[in-house]
């Protein structure tokens, strides 16, 4: 099957031109005789909002781990911004400009907002000691957040005594502020309250609308219709369906996600 | 320090209230930040009270003195503490560090051999029980629980189980010489102690061991090297019972393989003291320095005052668990 195949229902859509900043072909991942992903492809257009939706074991999750670099896929291989890349850990993940907003946000209590920040890219002085440049982390963070116009008291204060919403906030701004080309967000909003999946959401449109690249991961379909451009739907390690967002209703991703309707891409193989 | 509902909640959940009042009053001041620092004072107060030579000049430098091995040891134990670990073969590394001065000396090879030697054999089993607990993917307690045995082991090979009488003037030095009124011993403690907060609050390491022990699987997402961090940990607590085995016998002037084996429980007594939190992410220098002084202040004024040796572990028993219980109320 080849990528072009796989999008095939696609090809009538005006987007068919647009530059993608991610395209995932034919990947497959085992985990010994178990099949987390069976051919899965599916891409992110620059500057839109992507979303994958699916069932718990979906392969969702495996998917995500792929594209930050935490596992490998069996085969197949990934396309980021024109290049095709191996990803061998995390690190190397961020290096190329995949950063991810994880389900447990990755955020340290008892570290400030600016270590928080810069974990895993800290400035430092170089040397075998690597002393690190406080001021400036500091300095840079406060401009980092002041940019993305996030309010936070204060940049020296541990992440502990922050609100739910606030810790949000800070995993966003490292997942974005570091000039990603692309962020992975796996279920932002899952453990907020609903003021705060509020503000997070607006938060997301901003930087939407400021011409960011997402992946979205979301079991909430009215978020996952208010904020992207385009859906991929999953079901048992594959890719059953596709849809503009414009273009569908949350009835129809049930019906796609549960399999009462018939799988349209991605099971031919 | 403010208290938002929120915390107040969250600190519910970790410690289950044992006294409403007594809990609210302990999270809602900074007190538990210096608890260790007033017990410190506490001991000096009711000791010079007790006793008139407690705190005297000479009895001060004696628990400097007798604090430094200590300290050196507990700072190699804060920083796997930190990381949510546990290193329980510092004391037999101190003892497999010390003989390998005695086997420099059987074999005609020197002091200052011995010293490199002993040094070079704790980071080799610290680096043992990193690479252990890291690729071999076992818990810490498991991994040194079974180098505390390999190490001391391999101590009472190398000596034959005999100690080996140690007469260096270097050693000596180190062991009873001072610079002006500290004795030289304290000062390496001291130095140790410097470079050890250096290390811990200004340097990347430093940071990413606090994330690893605050968050284990957010710190791998984000792609720090968990696995060459940890060895590093386990290598600087290895270098450092090292350099406390070196110190150890240079007090007693010989290389023994069965000393050095309270360590283990004293070091993890000044780390917890000090405010070290055991869940990992929390913990500072000066906190297990200052808790080494107090547990060697308590052992010394027990002394003075005439306490029979066999009660003075269980009174520095239950200091470590009032304060590791105290501690539960700190957010």
């Amino acid at each position: 099957m080849t990528p072009a195949l796989s999008t095939a229902p696609e090809a009538s859509a005006p987007a068919a031109a647009a530059r993608k900043m991610l395209e995932v072909r034919n990947v497959r991942k085992h985990f010994g005789p178990v099949v987390a992903l069976d051919g899965v492809s599916i891409s992110v257009e620059a500057g839109k909002v992507a979303a994958i939706v699916g069932d718990n074991g979906a392969g969702k999750s495996t998917l995500v781990k792929i594209l930050t670099g935490v596992h490998q896929p069996t085969s197949g291989e990934l396309v980021f911004d024109g290049q095709r890349v191996v990803l061998h850990d995390p690190d190397e993940a961020r290096r190329i400009g995949v950063e991810t907003l994880f389900q447990d946000l990755a955020i340290v209590d008892d570290l400030t907002i600016w270590q928080n920040l810069f974990l895993g890219r800290e400035l430092t002085w170089g040397g075998p000691l690597r002393l690190t440049r406080k001021r400036a982390m500091a300095e840079q963070a406060r401009q980092m957040l002041s940019g993305l116009q996030i309010n936070i008291p204060s940049i020296e204060a541990r992440v502990r005594r922050l609100s739910g919403g606030q810790r949000q906030a800070v995993a966003i701004s490292r997942a974005v502020g570091w000039n990603a080309k692309l962020t992975i967000m796996d279920e932002p909003t899952a453990a907020l309250g609903v003021k705060e999946r509020t503000e997070v959401e607006n938060l997301i449109e901003r930087l939407r609308d400021q011409g960011r690249t997402f992946l979205l991961i979301s079991h909430n379909f009215d978020q996952v219709m208010r904020l992207s451009n385009e859906i991929w739907i999953m079901r048992n390690g594959r890719v059953v369906g596709h849809r503009r967002t414009s273009e569908t209703s949350g009835d129809e991703l049930v019906a796609l996600i549960t399999g009462a309707k018939s799988a349209e891409i991605g099971i031919r193989t | 320090m403010t208290k938002p509902d929120s915390q107040t909640g969250e600190a519910n959940v970790a410690a289950p209230p044992v006294s409403g009042q007594l809990a609210r009053f302990a999270r809602s001041s900074k007190l538990l930040d210096w608890a260790i620092v007033l017990a410190l004072l506490a001991v000096m107060v009711v000791g010079g009270i007790a006793s008139p030579h407690f705190l005297t000049v000479a009895n001060i430098t004696s628990i400097l003195v007798a604090s430094s091995i200590l300290i050196v040891v507990a700072i190699g134990q804060t920083f796997i503490i930190i990381t949510a670990g546990i290193d329980l073969s510092v004391g037999s590394l101190v003892q497999v560090s010390s003989v390998m001065i005695g086997v420099a000396v059987t074999y005609k090879l020197g002091v200052p051999a011995g010293i490199l030697m002993a040094i070079l054999m704790g980071t080799l089993f610290g680096v043992l029980n990193g690479v252990v607990v890291s690729k071999g993917k076992i818990s810490d307690f498991i991994a040194t629980l079974g180098m505390l045995s390999i190490a001391s082991g391999t101590a009472l090979v190398l000596s034959n189980g005999r100690p080996v009488s140690v007469i260096s003037p270097l050693l000596t030095s180190l062991a009873s010489g001072s610079i002006g009124p500290f004795p030289n011993i304290a000062l390496l403690a001291a130095t140790v102690a410097i470079i050890g907060h250096i290390v811990l609050f200004h340097t990347q390491f430093g940071t990413h061991l606090f994330a690893i022990g605050g968050n284990h699987e957010g710190s791998r997402n984000l792609g720090l090297k968990v696995g060459r961090i940890k060895v590093a940990a386990f290598a600087i607590s290895g270098l450092l019972a090292g350099i406390a085995g070196i110190m150890l016998t240079a007090r007693i002037g010989s290389a023994e393989p069965a000393t050095g084996s309270s360590y283990l429980l004293n070091s993890i007594a000044a780390s917890v003291l000090g405010g070290t939190s055991l869940f990992g992410g929390r913990g500072t220098i000066l906190g297990p320095v200052i808790g080494a002084l107090v547990l060697m202040a308590l052992l010394n004024l027990m002394t003075l005052l005439g306490v029979g040796v066999f009660y003075q572990p269980i009174v520095t028993g239950s200091v470590v668990i009032i304060f590791a219980i105290a501690y539960r109320f700190q957010k």
